[in-house]
């Protein structure tokens, strides 16, 4: 049985996959190559999963290792803390991380702070999984980016795949780090379908990557927004604007120095974020530029977030109150000044 | 746009002197320029009436570039349909036609738009622009004042504008688009000059630039002409004697400096060794009928120039002396005329005052001769079998061997200290 699920041509160097297969096709290989890992969360096993991402994993590896669990997210995260503390690999799928907020005292205090408070004695290798952002018409209570405040906590790594190969390889990584990993995945990101190499596997998970080189602007951004972000500087390529977009891809430690050496090149930034501006992510991107690059910005750091709502669930308001492409491109347009 | 010099490409146009309608003649202060040399009046060249100013204050204009049109008396009306040039129009924006406007509209997008037309203030009402950081820093690297760069959109100066800046200052424009620039007679409607810019430069930007003029000219003059330099010392006892005899007889705002008769000697020496008075252009020596001495003159805040006493051979002393005042005058606190900085023939460098004895100066091309005095020493002197303490100065010459000889050097050094030997006929 090939790596993803029988639906690959032996021969073929690339595959057809969408990211949501991809995922699939990461928990397996982790369930196949470690014992210890296992997949514990609410409806992970019988339903398939929330998100279908584990779909047939229960008839695979059987109940002990693919785990339904109650809907209490303090008590299977902290009981995935215990097992990572008594040998296991557990990755632990909480369903979007709105609710995740139920869980944040076992992830805050406990998962992160436990090597420090042990005097360097108990890692906790444990990953968790995560839907986030908006886009599926599912409201204020499932559709927040809330991955910027993990991205504050000391003591986790937080992750962005945005493509199928990150997809595919974060996972195993994350598995293979010592201490807790967090796995955010956006909601729109799970039916993206493309190619991916067949022999695809585990990615590093330290450094930001350009998903597009370009000599004009630096588009910034990760996650959901990271094909937007695409389209949209395909489009200003058509007014001759070159958009370069970096992808972050690990959200925490930040990986500054491409975004800096970008920047240099570029002299102008455009951040990119699902999440709102206050006290976000772009807001420390944006810190980060001013602090490393301030005398290379010839035009002031634009950002393209959401509105500074509750998602709204009506499809036009929740349209207009995220990222789109054209605010981007004319984000973009605005940085370029008269020179584009 | 007249060229005040031979390493002039660009002017900028300061002031108007004259509106639309004014009768001038030739000789008349029409406006005010702005050059690497400092503020210069330009003078018009012929006599007639302004028919139209087609170039706005704050345009940089290539030397040759049409500034007005100036028609005969009488036939202005005549001449006035087929003389209107228009001004520059600026370029058309591209519209975006993808990129839907920012949240809160600003005006029709010309999100990639035009230079600032030629003359047009730029927008915000004057405010102080804004400076991105790289721009500022850019600017610094070049050595760009911030001061003399266009702002662009939304009154911001960006990186491009101050390297705009910079390449309109520094590298040398295509030659194509300087022949363009200089048609004998002006095209009705000839197009502006290219690099077209507002500037107001600040004492910094004028010092540097003076400074690059200076480095301009002298290099040329290194590189291009074959320096021979001759010395000799005149005796200026009889010359110092007459002088303080003419100068009780004269009212003490009327008093002559000896500086007058040593340029008064060197201007009737050049009118009599044609060789030494001129300029040598494309390859050949021109001499000039007329003797403009260009006198050296200092500036408190650094670097010179040589303004043109004009006809200096022909002037009574009393008139070349209040001209000397007032072009010093002028070159250290005001304005020179164009026909003052472009004409000098031959220059003469008096360093006497800073105490040196001799100087060997640069000839400032086109000019083929430069005459150099140095300080007034007593010496030991022996003359007529007796020897004596007599005030003397070294006179220098440097001249261009390809339009003279040594030999013609050392006539025309004697012939100066020939004339100062006989100051009553000065």
């Amino acid at each position: 049985m090939s790596a993803l699920g029988g639906a690959v041509p032996a021969a073929a160097a690339k595959v057809r996959v969408t990211y949501r297969e991809a995922m699939r096709a990461a928990i397996r290989e982790a369930l196949e190559r470690d014992p210890r890992v296992f997949l514990m969360g609410e409806d992970v096993g019988r339903y398939g999963g929330c998100f279908a991402v584990s779909k047939g994993l229960l008839d695979e590896f059987g109940p002990e290792r693919i785990r339904d669990t109650p809907l209490s997210e303090s008590a299977f995260v902290g009981a995935g803390i215990g097992a990572a503390l008594g040998g296991m690999r557990p990755i632990v799928e909480i369903m979007t991380v709105n609710f995740s907020l139920l869980a944040l005292d076992q992830i805050v205090n406990n998962a992160a702070t436990i090597l420090h408070m042990s005097g360097g004695q108990f890692n906790i290798p444990l990953v968790i999984r995560m839907t986030t952002g908006a886009g599926r018409q599912l409201a204020a209570q499932h559709s927040h980016s809330l991955e910027g405040w993990y991205a504050h906590i000391p003591g986790i790594r937080v992750l962005a795949p945005a493509t199928l190969e990150d997809a595919r390889g974060m996972l195993w990584t994350a598995l293979e780090n010592p201490d807790p990993v967090l796995i955010f995945e956006h909601g729109t990101l799970y039916a993206m379908e493309g190619e991916l190499a067949a022999d695809a596997g585990a990615v590093e998970i330290d450094h930001a990557a350009i998903r597009r080189s370009g000599t004009d602007v630096s588009l910034i951004t990760y996650g959901g927004t990271l094909p937007k972000t695409l389209k949209a500087a395909e489009e200003l390529a058509l007014e001759g604007i070159e958009a370069e977009v970096i992808d972050l891809r690990t959200l925490r430690p930040l990986d500054a120095d491409p975004i800096v050496q970008s920047v240099s090149r570029t002299h102008r930034a455009v951040i990119v974020d699902e999440g709102w501006k206050s006290g976000s992510l772009s807001a420390e991107i944006t810190a980060r530029i001013v602090e490393s690059a301030f005398y290379e910005l010839d035009a002031p750091v634009e950002r393209v977030c959401s509105a500074e709502v509750p998602m709204p669930y009506a499809k036009h308001l929740e349209e207009a109150a995220l990222p789109q492409v054209p605010r981007i491109v004319a984000a973009a347009i605005r940085v370029m000044g008269e020179h584009g | 746009m007249p060229s005040l010099g031979a390493d002039m490409d660009y002017g900028t146009l300061v002031e108007w002197m004259v509106k639309p309608g004014d009768r001038v003649r030739r000789g008349d202060i029409i406006a005010l320029v702005e050059t690497d040399k400092g503020l210069i009046e330009i003078e018009v060249f012929d006599d007639g009436v302004i028919e139209s100013l087609l170039a706005e204050p704050g345009t940089e204009l290539a030397v040759g570039a049409v500034m007005a049109t100036i028609g005969q008396e009488g036939q202005a009306a005549a001449a006035e349909t087929p003389a209107k040039a228009e001004p520059p129009a600026p370029r058309e924006p591209i519209p975006r036609e993808k990129a839907p406007p920012p949240p809160s509209p600003p005006p029709p997008a010309p999100a990639r738009a035009p230079r600032i037309p030629p003359g047009v203030a730029p927008p915000g009402g004057g405010a102080r622009p804004r400076v991105s950081p790289l721009a500022r820093r850019r600017a610094a690297e070049l050595n760009v004042d911030l001061a003399t760069v266009i702002a662009g959109e939304g009154n911001v100066i960006r990186v491009a504008d101050v390297e705009n800046t910079a390449a309109a200052r520094g590298v040398p424009k295509p030659a194509a688009a300087r022949e363009a620039a200089l048609p004998a007679v002006p095209p009705p409607a000839a197009p502006p000059a290219p690099g077209e810019r507002a500037a107001q430069k600040t004492v910094e930007e004028r010092t540097a630039a003076m400074r690059r003029a200076i480095a301009t000219a002298m290099t040329r003059a290194k590189r291009e002409i074959p320096h021979y330099y001759l010395e000799t010392h005149i005796d200026l006892g009889g010359a110092l004697a007459w002088l303080a005899e003419e100068n009780r007889k004269r009212p003490v705002t009327e008093r002559l400096l000896h500086s007058v008769l040593l340029v008064k000697a060197v201007a009737l020496a050049a009118r009599a060794a044609p060789e030494m008075n001129g300029f040598w252009i494309d390859g050949e020596f021109r001499p000039s009928e007329h003797v403009h001495v260009g006198m050296a003159i200092s500036l408190r805040k650094g670097g010179l120039v040589a303004p043109a006493l004009h006809d200096a051979d022909r002037k009574p002393l009393g008139e070349l002396m209040k001209e000397i005042l007032d072009v010093t005058n002028r070159a250290r606190t005001g304005v020179l005329r164009s026909s003052e900085i472009a004409d000098a023939t031959i220059t003469v460098t008096n360093l006497g005052d800073q105490g040196v004895e001799s100087v060997f100066g640069v000839i400032h091309p086109p000019q083929v001769a430069l005459v150099g005095f140095g300080k007034m020493v007593e010496r030991p002197w022996a003359s007529g079998g007796m020897l004596g303490v007599r005030p003397v100065i070294s006179a220098t010459l440097s001249a261009d061997h390809r339009a003279s000889d040594g030999h013609c050097g050392g006539r025309f050094l004697a012939a100066i200290d020939g004339l100062l030997q006989e100051p009553e006929k000065l």
